[in-house]
């Protein structure tokens, strides 16, 4: 256990690495300067600004700089989005509304969709069933910005019950973009609860289970359903990952001041460092997620062997 | 009945001579793999019904721009935001051109003097709908359909030989993949696409940078469990050569896998682009993809719902199509494969 997790932190930091060098070198050959008006400047003025934000070092100066900064947490200077904060104080200073909204949708859906999931599996082939599918196939198939605007167009706009946009109301902005990003979890637990425990409704230890006499509530609960629950922690990844590329249309939707609204920004305006910034950070996220799950999953499941790999 | 089977009349029996060569013989055609896949794909509603509707949309995707008088990119600046209006449709009551001015409901077409029709409206600059739509959903799934191509022939090929030839390839390939994995493709897709300029091709090379690793997996896995079998063994003992043994043997059994695998990156694809138009980092204009009909439909959201309306839905129903006929495909190929 030890030895793997281990291998896996050696992994995540290599692509830590490779995609902090990636980003930087494709930033260096991003068309466009990000300092504003620069054509504009004399190049007197141009290597004055230049010098502020350490443009004016050779590159592998430059490269060697950003990634010492990197390992002490700091991802540099903001050029024109946040004129000369420090990009790690912007991320942080965003995090809250995104992490809001994020575990909000995380929770509502995968509640929701586990409740789906167990009632299709307790009544298969009825109209419960159908009715979880149908909503678990939109869910999956709905991108989350089409459904982030009929959410606003509706309950914002038609029937007035929530604020239309803006991060103002503090609980009540945060129910429609968390509605927005909480269809793909819904969606898909809800197909993951059904086929697993459909799969464990139908195994020898449930017919004993029954056969000893536990009641049809017990069986459900107490033996179906938990087993069921474990392997949902595999998809928690993919789930992670659709919050992340949610986020970024539905605060840009819903224009709430968190850190997807402001990545899409800074690529609009050029700004870089936050580009850079940003990017390491999802990247960051997504990896440890991806990791923490990988883990859990063989702490929960002995059965799983890590270190043996799939095949 | 059993105490009175001496009473039944003994002509109404003939025998039957037991025949050695009868008894070899399959009485039902047999069946290939194709044929029983596509015959539980039928029993499939929902695939069957999501393929003859991805079929017209597919159809309609040529055919609606032709059919439409209008060019999708022409603009006729006083037929500007015009609510949908379809002769027999009308009717009913939607789709009517009624639209809201000034906060009263009036028919736009009589008021700006339109004899025509504009089946779903026309956006802002006075563009056909109808035509954009279509033209947009062309767009959308040629960007998805070269991507997804693109992803299963390099995921096929590097899955192929990692697999097959094992050992140190195998290894060095594999560490490859998992640090590109590693990546989220989200980050990847949206820093090729800044460095690029923006447009179809820009699109195609971000989805598939890392979009093929998922298939390589499979397909490594694939050929992993069906090369160390017998009829592979046998196929090498007889004096097969590798080439063979990959496309004449191999590749039938892997090839339900592949298939099954691109119809979920189809759709994985038609949202990427969405998604990157939707942010900006798409087509530019006047181009039209769904994603950029979606996004400028956004913006008029409030007084305009007919221009996100329409590529909204053409967008939702490709998606849903594709997840059903890929659900149906994996059930009938792959009845194992299920999540």
């Amino acid at each position: 256990m030890a030895r793997y997790i281990g291998k896996r932190l050696i992994y995540m930091f290599i692509t830590l690495a490779l995609i902090a060098t990636f980003t930087f070198f494709l930033m260096k050959i991003l068309p466009g300067s990000p300092i504003a008006s620069a054509d504009k400047l004399s190049p007197e003025q141009r290597a004055v600004v230049e010098a502020r934000y350490g443009l004016d070092q050779p590159l592998p100066v430059q490269y060697f700089d950003y990634m010492f900064g990197l390992l002490k947490g700091d991802l540099g200077i903001s050029i024109n989005q946040f004129k000369g904060a420090n990009v790690t104080d912007v991320i942080l200073s965003r995090m809250g509304p995104s992490a809001q909204i994020g575990f909000q949708g995380m929770l509502l859906g995968t509640v929701l969709g586990i409740l789906f999931g167990m009632v299709a599996a307790l009544r298969q082939n009825t109209w419960v069933d159908y009715g979880s599918t149908i909503v678990a196939i939109i869910g999956i198939s709905i991108p989350s910005f089409v459904f982030a605007s009929m959410l606003q167009y509706w309950f914002g706009l038609k029937w007035d019950l929530f604020p239309v946009a803006l991060w103002k109301d503090g609980f009540m902005s945060s129910v429609l973009p968390s509605i927005a990003l909480a269809m793909f979890p819904l969606a898909t637990a809800a197909r993951f609860i059904r086929t697993e425990m459909i799969e464990v409704l139908g195994s020898d230890y449930i017919t004993l289970a029954k056969a000893k006499g536990a009641s049809g509530s017990e069986i459900a609960f107490k033996h179906a359903f938990r087993n069921a629950l474990i392997p949902l922690i595999t998809v928690l990844g993919p789930m992670a990952v659709s919050i992340l590329t949610g986020s970024l249309v539905v605060e840009q939707i819903f224009a709430i001041p968190g850190i997807g609204e402001q990545f899409v920004k800074s690529i609009m305006v050029n700004d870089f460092s936050i580009i850079m910034g940003t990017t390491i950070f999802f990247s960051v996220f997504l990896i440890v997620v991806i990791l923490i799950v990988d883990i859990l999953y063989g702490v929960i499941d002995p059965r799983i062997r890590l270190s043996g790999g799939k095949n | 009945m059993t105490q009175n089977y001496e009473k039944l009349p003994q002509d109404a029996f003939t025998r039957i001579p037991r025949d050695t060569q009868e008894a070899e013989k399959i009485s039902k055609p047999s069946v290939s793999f194709w044929q029983d896949a596509w015959r539980s794909l039928k029993k499939n509603k929902g695939a069957i019904i999501s393929l003859i509707l991805f079929g017209l949309i597919l159809i309609m995707s040529f055919v609606g721009p032709m059919i439409s008088p209008y060019e999708p990119n022409d603009q006729t600046i006083t037929h500007a935001n015009l609510p949908p209006k379809m002769p027999i449709i009308e009717n009913l009551g939607i789709m009517d051109g009624v639209g809201t001015l000034g906060g009263r409901e009036v028919d736009l077409y009589e008021m700006k003097n339109v004899e025509q029709n504009y089946w779903f409206g026309t956006d802002g600059l006075g563009r056909d709908m109808f035509s954009r739509v279509w033209k947009g959903t062309q767009v959308s799934l040629f960007i998805a359909f070269v991507a997804a191509a693109i992803d299963m022939l390099i995921g096929v090929i590097y899955g192929g030989i990692s697999g097959y030839f094992g050992g140190r390839i195998d290894d060095v390939m594999q560490r490859i993949v998992e640090i590109l994995t590693g990546i989220p493709n989200l980050v990847v897709v949206i820093l090729f696409i800044l460095i690029m300029d923006p447009g179809i091709l820009a699109i195609i090379i971000a989805l598939t940078i890392t979009g093929w690793t998922g298939m390589s997996r499979v397909v490594r896995g694939q050929v992993l469990k069906y090369k160390s079998q017998e009829f592979v063994l046998a196929a090498r003992t007889l004096g097969a050569s590798d080439s063979r043994i990959i496309w004449k043997h191999l590749m039938p059994n892997v090839l339900g896998v592949i298939i099954i695998n691109t119809m979920f990156t189809i759709p994985g694809a038609i949202f990427f682009e969405a998604f990157l138009s939707f942010i900006g980092l798409g087509l530019q204009a006047p181009d039209a993809s769904l994603g950029t009909l979606i996004n400028d439909g956004y913006k008029l959201i409030q007084y305009q719902p007919h221009i996100l309306l329409f590529p909204a839905v053409v967008l939702s129903l490709i998606m849903i199509a594709f997840n059903l006929i890929g659900d149906g495909l994996r059930d009938a190929l792959d009845p194992k494969m299920k999540d």
